[in-house]
């Protein structure tokens, strides 16, 4: 008992809360947080990257196209895109699909919109210098972009990356409405089952995620410090 | 795939009518919301700021905690939880008000009061130190100084981002509908459950948003091009 609130039942389901039912069952809690925010990570890298080459394409149509996809998912509710996904995608498939995966697939289109933004910042913070003198060593442009303004930028970005992963850590938690048993999801089922310690069960989940994403927080300042001084010498 | 659309569902009639509803709610719920971050971020970036080191940890505690944890579980913990940690007399006074739209203000609130406040302290730190300098030297005292000189210019500074967040809480305003509160995405929901019109629902709502945002994008816009500009111009 801490101030009136009785932690036993965090005690008690302990590892329902980090694992689920696994290994008897589906991995669950704050395990499948983790999976859903890696793997939706990943595949965001790579839309995030394609989005952001396309948005600073010579191709005007290209150009404008991915800035009309970019903008139009940044202006919609993450919840939003969720309710598209878990709606679309079955019917466009055909038959019903698991829940896991119209959630990493909506947390992968909004993402990929913030990160093509931090790719475009990436790239664009490399002086034209750069882009000239390639250009002029007989590289063609795809290629100086590849192996020159590229590698350069991204290692700008990996602080962002780091930051948006926390992001996503955040966001995993909407995945709770289309019924996918991550963390929050584990919580209300919890909370619905005793009735009796929403406080404690809240409490815990909130101090759960703030360990995972503070840590990367700190993460994330410490390479920006690291970058900074690297290129003060 | 042999899906009749009918979008009439949406521009007219009852159901128009609960998307309109809930767009209100959605406007309501993010200007009092936004309205009530801006206060407690001013409180907090100033509490981060202070030179009392008890006050300077605990706004830094509070701003690392809230940015750092889920607002869908912040508004549970609201929701379910708060009761048995507030005193009685405020459970009560909250019973008897709307209690799903003031858990949602609540967590709303002091999750992005947390991301106003680094803003607003963003903003002070731009301001060259040499201005609280001057100030103080002329007789200023520190909270004087701030109220009268730095923060004035700050907050200039701070609007850009400030709009910024607004954009984000009128989105996060959405995660409301977990625990009842009939806003938009609600209302999108219950549109698709008593027709299983889905898609002519989230469509409408779905534009209804992008129009919000672009407004908002928009405004940003000009307030940088009309205000900031002229400024940094001299």
């Amino acid at each position: 008992m801490v101030g009136g609130l009785d932690f036993s039942v965090i005690r008690d389901n302990l590892s329902y809360f980090f694992i689920g039912r696994y290994p008897k069952g589906p991995l669950g809690g704050v395990g499948l947080t983790l999976y859903l925010a890696v793997v939706s990570l990943a595949l965001s890298f790579i839309g995030g990257l394609i989005l952001g080459l396309l948005s600073v394409s010579r191709n005007r149509l290209i150009k404008w196209g991915s800035e009309v996809v970019i903008q139009a998912i940044r202006g919609m509710p993450l919840l939003m895109v969720i309710f598209w996904m878990y709606f679309l995608m079955p019917a466009l498939a055909g038959r019903p699909l698991p829940e896991a995966w119209t959630v990493i697939t909506a947390l992968t289109l909004f993402t990929s919109s913030y990160m093509s933004q931090i790719v475009r910042a990436g790239i664009e913070g490399i002086p034209k210098g750069q882009m000239e003198a390639a250009l002029s060593t007989g590289l063609s442009h795809r290629q100086a972009m590849i192996h020159i303004i590229l590698p350069q930028g991204l290692r700008n970005m990996i602080p962002s990356f780091v930051n948006q992963f926390v992001s996503m850590i955040k966001d995993t938690s909407l995945a709770f409405i289309v019924g996918v048993s991550e963390l929050t999801h584990v919580a209300t089922q919890m909370n619905n089952r005793t009735m009796l310690y929403p406080t404690e069960i809240f409490l815990f989940i909130a101090v759960i995620y703030f360990i995972m994403c503070f840590a990367f927080t700190e993460l994330s300042r410490w390479l920006e410090r690291r970058l900074a001084w690297r290129k003060s010498i | 795939m042999n899906y009749r659309f009918d979008w009439a569902i949406v521009t007219s009639g009852k159901y128009f009518e609960w998307l309109v509803s809930g767009l209100h709610v959605t406007l309501k719920l993010s200007a009092v919301s936004i309205a009530l971050s801006f206060l407690l971020g001013l409180l907090v970036a100033m509490m981060r700021m202070s030179q009392v080191r008890p006050v300077r940890w605990f706004a830094h505690g509070y701003l690392e905690f809230f940015r750092n944890t889920p607002l869908l579980v912040q508004i549970f913990f609201w929701y379910f939880g708060s009761y048995k940690v507030l005193p009685q007399s405020v459970n009560d006074w909250l019973v008897r008000q709307d209690f799903e739209f003031a858990a949602a203000v609540i967590a709303l609130t002091i999750y992005t009061s947390a991301f106003i406040a680094e803003d607003i302290r963003s903003g002070v730190r731009s301001i060259p130190k040499e201005q609280m300098e001057a100030a103080r030297s002329s007789g200023f005292s520190y909270v004087r100084s701030m109220r009268y000189i730095i923060l004035p210019q700050a907050v200039r500074l701070t609007i850009p981002p400030l709009i910024n967040q607004f954009l984000n809480l009128m989105k996060n305003s959405s995660l409301a509908m977990t625990i009842g509160v009939m806003e938009l995405t609600y209302q999108a929901r219950q549109v698709e459950s008593y027709t299983f019109k889905g898609f002519e629902a989230f469509t409408a709502a779905t534009l209804v948003y992008l129009a919000l945002s672009f407004l908002i994008t928009g405004l940003m816009t000009l307030y940088n091009k009309k205000v900031l500009q002229p400024i940094k111009g001299h």
